[in-house]
């Protein structure tokens, strides 16, 4: 690391604690050299490093070596077939970070990342603000790295999400009110309190994490960027970091110059960055969100400008799906592939099957979805639409009758 | 009452550390140029050369993003509060 830049104006700034441009409230990233990333960090030697996110570690914004999170990411790339042949596209794959390490979610490498960097900036309490996955996350890693952590989510998330925050007995405030509301509370509290706040002054360390789903895609893909990628899209920050990622993967020679879409997911309930490119804008309005993938339930996406700036500047594109559609892209995924996902990969599903439909992603072209949470968090989303347990006595006459029925082998 | 303006961290080197200041304007648009007065170089770091509310400052009248309001015309009255937001990423 060099220093952080502001995306906006390119003022720079020492590498501490703060995340916003203090002329323009442009986002703050971090710089790094480059020319050493590119001598350490090649095929060879990435190859030879432990099966984690942090054998990209050059490229991850740490000063030394990581402290939290160490066995996060390096999570399984699948080659999804069935689910292909239902969609209608040659090649399918899925990255799977339903089973990250350790909260089942992507948000496992933002977090690693945020930990590692907030205890060499010496920081003992840690916070966020969170749709839920992040906060879990926080609670987790907090209480593994012996770290006080402080998460703020609205009051209205599924059961699961806050039992697993609770349950690492991290301080769970509930805000009466949206993320939003959430989010501009957080902002003042962090200017109030001295805490690493993971997504508010943590912010430029912390999206870095992202990145690593990138690098990991192109080297299970055998070091090569996606024709087509799909990314969920809250803030719209995955979505930009998974570009930047193969953008570094090229500069740095990890991989080739390729044609590369990155196309963005989003819930119609809560569609400011995807209601943008329909339009054609390059800005979003703000939206109340109002959907079940609560996870994606950001109606003022702080990175959607970027977000649509990756759509043109990669040709790709974005859509998004109702409440039904994201349950249907959920059991799909789960009955062709084997993998429970949120609502959050239920919108990403379902956004791929819509764009392969039109043609947005040819259908003899190859694609990755991005699967970012598992469904076991969100139990309350789906639980009343999967069919019900056919019950019986411990009796052969009567399972013999319920197959004749209703049942096929 | 006047309306209360809370002030974020990245400006409050302009306002010498005051995190909350007090304004009889009338609108938000308003409310900023009374900032200028007080504290030079303050509206352009709110505003872009257009004079529009930066793209990365979110302006909340009474917790209500003024992109739901009237933008820079959303009025004020006595008792309200402004609060002034930087962007900041998702969870």
């Amino acid at each position: 690391m060099k220093a952080l830049r502001c995306r906006e104006c390119g003022r720079e700034y020492p590498l501490e604690a703060r995340h916003v441009c203090e002329f323009d409230f442009g986002p703050l990233e971090v710089v790094y050299d480059y020319a050493r990333a590119k001598k350490s960090l090649t095929r060879k030697a990435v190859e030879s490093r432990p099966k984690s996110m942090w054998r990209y570690r050059e490229l991850l914004p740490v000063a030394k070596d990581p402290t939290v999170g160490l066995e996060v990411g390096f999570t399984p790339l699948i080659k999804a077939d069935r689910l292909a042949k239902k969609l209608g596209i040659r090649e399918l794959w899925i990255k799977n970070d339903t089973v990250n390490y350790p909260t089942l979610s992507f948000k496992d490498r933002v977090v690693s990342v945020a930990l590692s960097r907030a205890r060499e900036l010496g920081f003992k309490v840690v916070a966020c603000a969170s749709t839920g996955n992040l906060a879990n996350s926080v609670a987790a890693n907090a209480a593994a790295a012996g770290m006080k952590a402080f998460v703020f989510i609205p009051n209205d998330l599924e059961t699961g999400k806050v039992v697993n925050s609770l349950i690492y007995g991290a301080n769970v405030i509930g805000i009466k009110g949206h993320y939003d509301e959430v989010n501009r509370l957080c902002a003042e509290i962090a200017g109030k309190y001295n805490w690493a706040f993971v997504n508010v002054n943590m912010r430029p360390y912390y999206s870095e994490g992202s990145k690593s789903q990138g690098y990991e895609i192109i080297e299970q893909l055998g070091w090569k960027i996606p024709r087509h990628t799909v990314v969920p899209m809250a803030s719209g920050s995955l979505l930009t970091k998974i570009h930047k990622s193969y953008q570094e993967a090229i500069k740095i020679g990890l991989a080739h110059e390729a044609e590369y879409s990155v196309h963005g997911a989003q819930a119609t309930g809560c569609s400011p960055i995807s209601a943008a490119f329909k339009a054609g804008q390059d800005f979003f309005k703000p939206v109340k969100p109002d959907t079940i993938a609560k996870s994606l339930a950001i109606g003022t996406p702080a990175d959607g400008f970027y977000a649509l700036k990756v759509f043109k500047d990669t040709r790709a594109a974005a859509d998004d799906v109702t409440d039904e559609e994201i349950r249907e892209g959920i059991r799909l995924l789960a009955e062709t592939e084997g993998i429970f996902s949120e609502t959050a990969g239920g919108v990403t599903v379902g956004v791929a099957k819509k764009l392969i439909a039109s043609g947005a992603i040819p259908a003899d072209d190859s694609a990755v979805l991005c699967v970012t949470g598992n469904g076991l968090k969100t139990l309350d989303a789906v639980e009343n639409h999967v069919g019900k347990t056919r019950e019986i006595k411990p009796s052969l006459r009567e399972f013999d009758a319920l197959v004749e029925k209703e049942l096929t082998t | 009452m006047p309306t209360q303006v809370r002030i974020p961290t990245p400006l409050r080197k302009l306002t010498n550390d005051v995190e909350v200041v007090e304004t009889a304007a009338e609108n938000v648009g308003a409310a900023i140029d009374d900032l200028e007065s007080r504290f030079p170089g303050i509206r352009e770091r709110l505003l872009d050369n257009d004079g529009e509310v930066r793209r990365f400052v979110n302006v909340y009248v009474n917790e209500e993003d003024i992109r739901f309001l009237d933008n820079k015309d959303t009025a004020l009255k006595d008792g309200d509060e402004m609060s002034i937001i930087p962007a900041i990423a998702g969870g």
